[in-house]
């Protein structure tokens, strides 16, 4: 067997690269619809304080949970997104009957999602800061959440692009929300201790709950950042997990004829 | 020497054979034509040989490497073009043949871009969308992927069956021409048997996933009894049982 060879890696790269080139409209979903959402919580979150009394913790925290979010949603969509094309395009049977490995397909995908996700954090970053002010101010460890949002992002994506392989181009539904199906249980925009109990323990499962629990805590004052080893370790173990399923999945429709019939609806 | 060693190659699903222990080879500088009516294992079998369908039972061994200990090295050393897999519609013309000369990772890519551009005879459609081309065109495209690596084997399912009378003949004169170097050897589907007997060395017949007969598609016929090709096909496709084997 020969290892991994990255100019395949940087085809499946270059492909998605090239179709952002050519076509604002992609670009426009990348950088858009979170810079949004980020000004339709920020206006929300500076009325409520106004009128609410709110402490003066609550307009960064509620920002900074919505870049967050936002950020996972981008890393997890910029991965499945670049796959979900070639099932547009019927490009897969081209793909997969060539040389090129599940790896440095992956590998590729995760590479085109750290230039969109890259994109839409800058957007998102200049909007907070010009529309309300707003720096993240919690130090280096933003680039340990970022990071694990990021691992996380790229798992749930590869995640999203088996059920498509699984289940054929209907699946794809179920990949778009999937960041929003975890959200209720990550504790975005309240404390995990407001869960019951069982969504906290599935809450406790999930990397970014680590990392909005850590935001808060240091832009309230309350406790110093905990946990956010163990959210990094957690993203490394979802990402294991989402190439191991992968890997499944692929021997599974290449076993029963799904992946050189994909163009066609399966399920 | 073989390019193409299939032995054994059987494929099942759930209640249905779809081919059943196919054994053949595809030599360096022969062209080998897979026959059959529709639904006789033709692009099944080829799905087998690209890897992208497991086989139940079986080898495939592509220029002596066989598929299942080293799929990558085994594909790398083949190409294939079929009427039901063109390149991305929403990529140029130059922009698919830059992304597969990446995938095949083939040396000097970028004149044999430019060979291919061409020799396709697609100057004038270098920056055009793929998806915007005729079905002529994209054959022509698909054609100018599948020679990009200079494969050993070319797997080429109903390559002209877009294509006008002339580009159709141009594309069997190119492959003759390829096949001629002695260094590859193409496996070719198609139900266009003028073609079969023009272009292929020797021919497969499948029905109902088996091999039923094989040899020169020049003989072929008068050997069982038949005017041409054509009526052997039909023979084939309708009563194969009425044969005399």
């Amino acid at each position: 067997m020969t290892g991994m060879n990255l100019r395949r890696a940087y085809a499946v790269f270059l492909r998605y690269m090239m179709l952002l080139r050519g076509s604002p409209q992609r670009v426009f979903q990348i950088v858009v619809w979170g810079a949004l959402d980020l000004v339709l919580w920020g206006f929300l979150t500076k009325y409520l304080a106004e009128i609410g009394g709110a402490t003066l913790g609550i307009i960064p925290t509620l920002l900074g949970a919505v870049i967050f979010l936002e950020f996972t949603t981008r890393a997890h969509q910029g991965t499945s997104t670049p796959a979900l094309e070639d099932i547009w395009s019927n490009n897969l049977l081209n793909y997969f009957a060539s040389p090129l490995k599940i790896g440095e397909y992956i590998l590729g995908l995760f590479a085109a999602s750290v230039v969109t996700s890259a994109l839409s954090l800058a957007v998102l970053l200049a909007v907070a800061l010009f529309a309300f002010g707003f720096t993240f101010s919690i130090g280096l460890v933003l680039l340990g959440y970022l990071a694990v949002l990021f691992i996380f992002g790229i798992a749930l994506g590869v995640f999203g692009v088996c059920i498509v392989l699984r289940f054929g181009p209907s699946g794809e539904w179920w990949v778009w929300p999937l960041t929003a199906l975890l959200s209720p249980f990550m504790g975005v925009f309240y404390p995990l201790a407001v869960l019951p109990e069982w969504m906290q323990t599935i809450g406790y499962l999930l990397p970014p709950t680590y990392v909005f629990e850590g935001m808060r805590a240091i832009l309230l004052g309350t406790e110093s950042p905990g946990g956010l080893l163990l959210g990094f370790i957690l993203s490394l173990v979802y990402l294991a997990l989402s190439y191991g399923v992968f890997a499944l999945v692929f021997r599974s429709v290449v076993r029963s004829g799904m992946l050189s019939r994909h163009s066609a609806e399966s399920v | 020497m073989s390019v193409l060693s299939v032995k054994d190659l059987r494929k099942e699903y759930k209640n249905t054979v779809a081919v059943d222990r196919v054994s053949f080879t595809v030599g360096a500088g022969e062209i080998v034509g897979l026959l059959g009516p529709n639904g006789a294992g033709k692009t099944t079998t080829i799905n087998m040989l690209l890897g992208v369908l497991e086989p139940s039972e079986g080898s495939v061994a592509i220029d002596g490497i066989d598929i299942r200990s080293d799929r990558s090295a085994a594909i790398a050393r083949t190409n294939f073009s079929a009427v039901y897999a063109h390149l991305p519609g929403n990529l140029t013309v130059y922009q698919n043949l830059r992304i597969f000369s990446l995938i095949y990772d083939v040396p000097h890519a970028t004149e044999r871009i430019e060979e291919m551009i061409v020799e396709y005879e697609l100057e004038r459609f270098r920056n055009t969308k793929s998806g915007v081309l005729s079905s002529g065109e994209q054959t022509r495209l698909g054609l100018a992927k599948a020679m990009l690596n200079k494969p050993k084997l070319l797997l080429l399912d109903e390559p002209t069956a877009s294509l006008d009378p002339s580009t159709a003949n141009t594309v069997r004169k190119k492959m003759s021409s390829i096949v001629k170097t002695g260094e590859s050897g193409i496996l070719w589907t198609s139900h266009n048997m003028n073609e079969v007997e023009e272009v292929c060395d020797r021919v497969l017949f499948l029905s109902h996933g088996k091999i039923l007969l094989e040899g020169d598609p020049k003989t072929l016929a008068s050997e069982h009894g038949k005017k041409n090709l054509e009526e052997l096909f039909i023979t084939v496709a309708r009563e194969p049982l009425s044969l005399d084997l």
